[in-house]
């Protein structure tokens, strides 16, 4: 059992909590991701680790409530316990000589944005972020983000904060400006992590991207989180989760990730109670 | 007295009413049939059964005490050399070992040595109330990685002999593929649960939630005070046929399908974890993994399921037991043929049809038996244009797995062959890296569950050897 040592509501749907898992907060870093039940009869879903602090043995994981498992995550509260908590698990964000890296994050994608943000700050890179959200209410660790960025952009789908518009619109611009990233760092949903590399194929900035497929174990024993990259299939939770942007292929993951889409709907409204109340 | 020619039948559940259920299949001999069949035994002086077991149990003297009924005496025999009974009376192919040796084959059916073996098993587990005595610590600490057949019989063997021995598991859950491969019809959980029980009351600890490799590494158990490491991690490794298609929706890994439904449970319904309920399933491979994909997908309330396997019936690899059972519950053999193609539907109209990407069928290309292979079985040669598809709307590859590289890639001066299994000396277990021990699937590559044990018990001599001769 791993305790709750601390749980923040980041915004009306996305939640941070800090788990004790000693040996996971002395191994975890930027870019790796853990796998979690919530209790016995639950599913494995893995989440990204957001930060971890090897003095007090948490991990911090931040997860937007999206399906019956995050919904029973999110009705626990501090002090309260999850049944089990495995990792770091993947491999870690790549570092080496990057001096001027450009973070793309999306939606909560961010969360997982954040400590690669983070890293490479630490390390002495110049860090452009560039974070999305659908509008102000969404916004998510806006001054987690300036402490880290040598530059912050924040857009919004609704012009309700910050810009208005797509995160590839101020990329795009900065590319067309002559800005020379080493890498450009794409985190989010698919979609939008395939229109980056759309945006910076044509001025060959190397881009990673964060895949996020369907796992069950994370330890290469099931293959359920396959994709094709350069042509290869390649295991997300053993070879990535990074991958090279411009070999990934989007859209059979994207095809791929829908499989479960009816199950998914079914069991989120069996979970929630609003869908239980009689109509008066 | 006359000998009686055949082996006395295990009441089974009905097949047309197990294929709806998930109880176990076999319900195991009572003890007036388990007294017959064991009275068919000819006690030889040369016991060749023993030969057979990879574990050498001590066949006659178990079957002895069965003939006068002493059901616990025979278990404590059968206890000295094997640390799982419960499992292997189920799983183990008997045919191809000890059976294979008795000399009662000769003329007739050799004695029902695995039904009794599980016969007395669960007669212990029902009845026995006492504690194991637990061996005095002699003080020294040794690390199992991994916690499926080789690991817990290391465990197992080491704990008696007064080691501290601690088990390292990956998943949630103990048991490796006891619990996420081989499915509750054939080998119930609640028997690889009891079997772990008993080890734990011997002093085994087990630490699930450590991937080692990852949460920890072989050196930093070697800092921790551990002085001997056995590497039972598996072949986890799941192989595709690099066919085109395979990343359709509906494709599986027979791992990633039973994984679902075994240890997450899928198949009972209260589980948060989705699995396909398809109604014409192809699976592909003849092993007994195959048939354990086949059975559950059937279960799950599949109308037709498939095996397609590209030699004929006398080359396929399953345990007798589990083909007889498959084709009585009404799974189809498409025996030589192999797939070249998945085929998935297409709405070149509609972008968002929801059946998009979703498996339609199964191409594949009639063979026949050629020369034999460096194995001695019969190679399968294409029939050219004999393609036809298959329709089906789920795909599982029961293939074959590989040695997981998690350990291998973060242990330095651990070397493997180019198959990825670990190098180690056969008859110890040593492997390149001094105070490593392995064994199982992670040195041969997927093989048996006694194999593995045989392996887990070879090693942890070993390991008791190594650790003395340097105190």
């Amino acid at each position: 059992m791993y305790k709750i040592a601390k749980k923040r509501v980041l915004n009306p749907t996305v939640t941070m909590m800090d788990i004790e898992a000693p040996l996971v907060a002395k191994k975890g870093k930027a870019g790796q991701f853990i796998i979690l039940r919530v209790d016995k009869d639950g599913e494995r879903i893995p989440l990204t680790i957001a930060g971890c602090d090897v003095e007090n043995g948490t991990v911090k994981i931040i997860f937007q409530v999206v399906g019956a498992t995050t919904m029973a995550l999110n009705q626990k509260n501090e002090g309260d316990y999850i049944e089990d908590f495995v990792g770091p698990l993947g491999c870690p964000t790549k570092t080496d000589g990057v001096k001027k890296v450009c973070i793309v994050g999306g939606g909560v994608g961010c969360a997982i944005a954040l400590p690669v943000a983070q890293e490479f700050h630490k390390l002495g890179a110049e860090v452009h972020s560039i974070v999305g959200f659908r509008n102000k209410d969404l916004v998510i660790l806006e001054d987690e983000f300036k402490a880290c960025s040598d530059k912050l952009t924040i857009m919004t789908d609704d012009g309700s904060y910050g810009r208005h518009g797509v995160v590839t619109l101020p990329l795009k611009e900065a590319l067309e400006s002559g800005e020379k990233y080493d890498e450009v760092i794409a985190i989010g949903p698919v979609i939008m992590m395939k229109f980056v590399v759309a945006t910076t194929r044509p001025f060959n900035v190397p881009t990673t991207v964060s895949m996020n497929p369907i796992m069950i174990d994370g330890t290469g024993m099931c293959g359920g989180c396959r994709l094709t990259v350069g042509g290869k299939t390649k295991f997300a939770c053993v070879d990535g989760p990074d991958f090279n942007g411009f070999e990934v292929d989007f859209d059979e993951a994207m095809e791929r990730s829908t499989m479960y889409s009816d199950f998914e709907r079914h069991e989120r409204e069996e979970t929630c109670n609003l869908f239980r109340q009689e109509v008066k | 007295m006359a000998i009686q020619p055949k082996k006395h039948e295990m009441p089974v559940q009905e097949a047309l009413v197990r294929a709806k259920n998930f109880k176990e299949v076999a319900l195991g001999y009572t003890p007036e049939i388990a007294v017959a069949e064991a009275q068919r035994c000819l006690n030889c002086k040369n016991r060749p059964c023993v030969e057979g077991c990879p574990v050498n149990i001590s066949i006659p003297d178990f079957i002895s005490k069965v003939k006068e009924s002493d059901f616990e005496g025979a278990y404590q025999i059968i206890a000295q050399s094997s640390s799982l009974p419960a499992v292997c009376g189920r799983v183990c192919p008997q045919e191809t070992q000890c059976e294979s040796k008795c000399t009662l084959g000769i003329k007739f059916e050799p004695v029902g040595i695995g039904r009794l073996e599980r016969f007395v098993a669960d007669y212990h587990n029902q009845n026995y109330v006492g504690e194991p005595e637990v061996p005095q610590s002699n003080g020294h600490k040794v690390a199992v990685i991994g916690s499926g057949p080789s690991g817990l019989t290391c465990a197992g063997d080491l704990a008696k002999k007064g080691y501290k021995v601690t088990v390292f598991e990956a998943l949630h859950l103990a048991g490796g593929v006891l619990v996420y491969g081989i499915p509750e019809f054939r080998l119930p959980k609640a028997i690889v649960q009891k079997e772990v029980d008993t080890l734990k009351k011997y002093g085994v600890e087990v630490e699930t939630n450590v991937v080692i490799g990852k949460t920890l590494t072989i050196d930093e158990l070697f800092e921790d005070g551990y002085e001997a490491v056995f590497v039972g991690s598996g072949a986890g490794l799941p192989r595709f046929m690099g066919i085109p298609g395979e990343s359709l929706k509906g494709v599986y890994s027979a791992n990633e399908f039973l994984t679902r439904s075994n240890l997450m449970k899928a198949y009972d319904g209260h589980s948060h974890t989705p699995i396909m309920h398809a109604k014409t399933v192809a699976v592909v491979g003849g092993g007994n993994v195959a048939m354990d994909a086949a059975r559950t997908a059937l279960r799950l309330g599949a109308d037709h399921v498939y095996i397609i396997y590209r030699r004929s019936m006398e080359e396929i690899p399953a345990r007798k037991e589990e083909v007889e059972h498959a084709e009585e519950e009404g799974i189809e053999f498409k025996i030589l043929n192999n797939p070249v193609e998945i085929l998935g539907y297409h709405n070149p109209d509609d972008r968002r049809d929801p059946k998009n990407g979703f498996v339609t069928g199964i191409k594949v290309i009639k063979c026949e038996l050629g020369e034999p292979d460096s194995n001695g079985r019969r190679r399968p040669v294409e029939i050219p244009g004999s393609k036809y598809v298959i329709p089906v709307d789920c795909v599982i590859m029961a293939i074959g797995t590989s040695p997981n590289p998690l350990i291998k890639n973060t242990t330095e001066g651990l070397d493997v062959n180019k198959h990825g299994g670990i190098i180690v000396e056969e008859s110890t277990g040593k492997t390149s890296k001094e105070g490593v021990f392995a064994g199982g699937d992670a040195v041969t590559g997927a093989a048996t569950v006694i194999l593995a044990m045989g392996a887990g018990k070879t090693a942890a001599k070993a390991i008791d050897e190594y650790i003395s001769s340097k105190n």
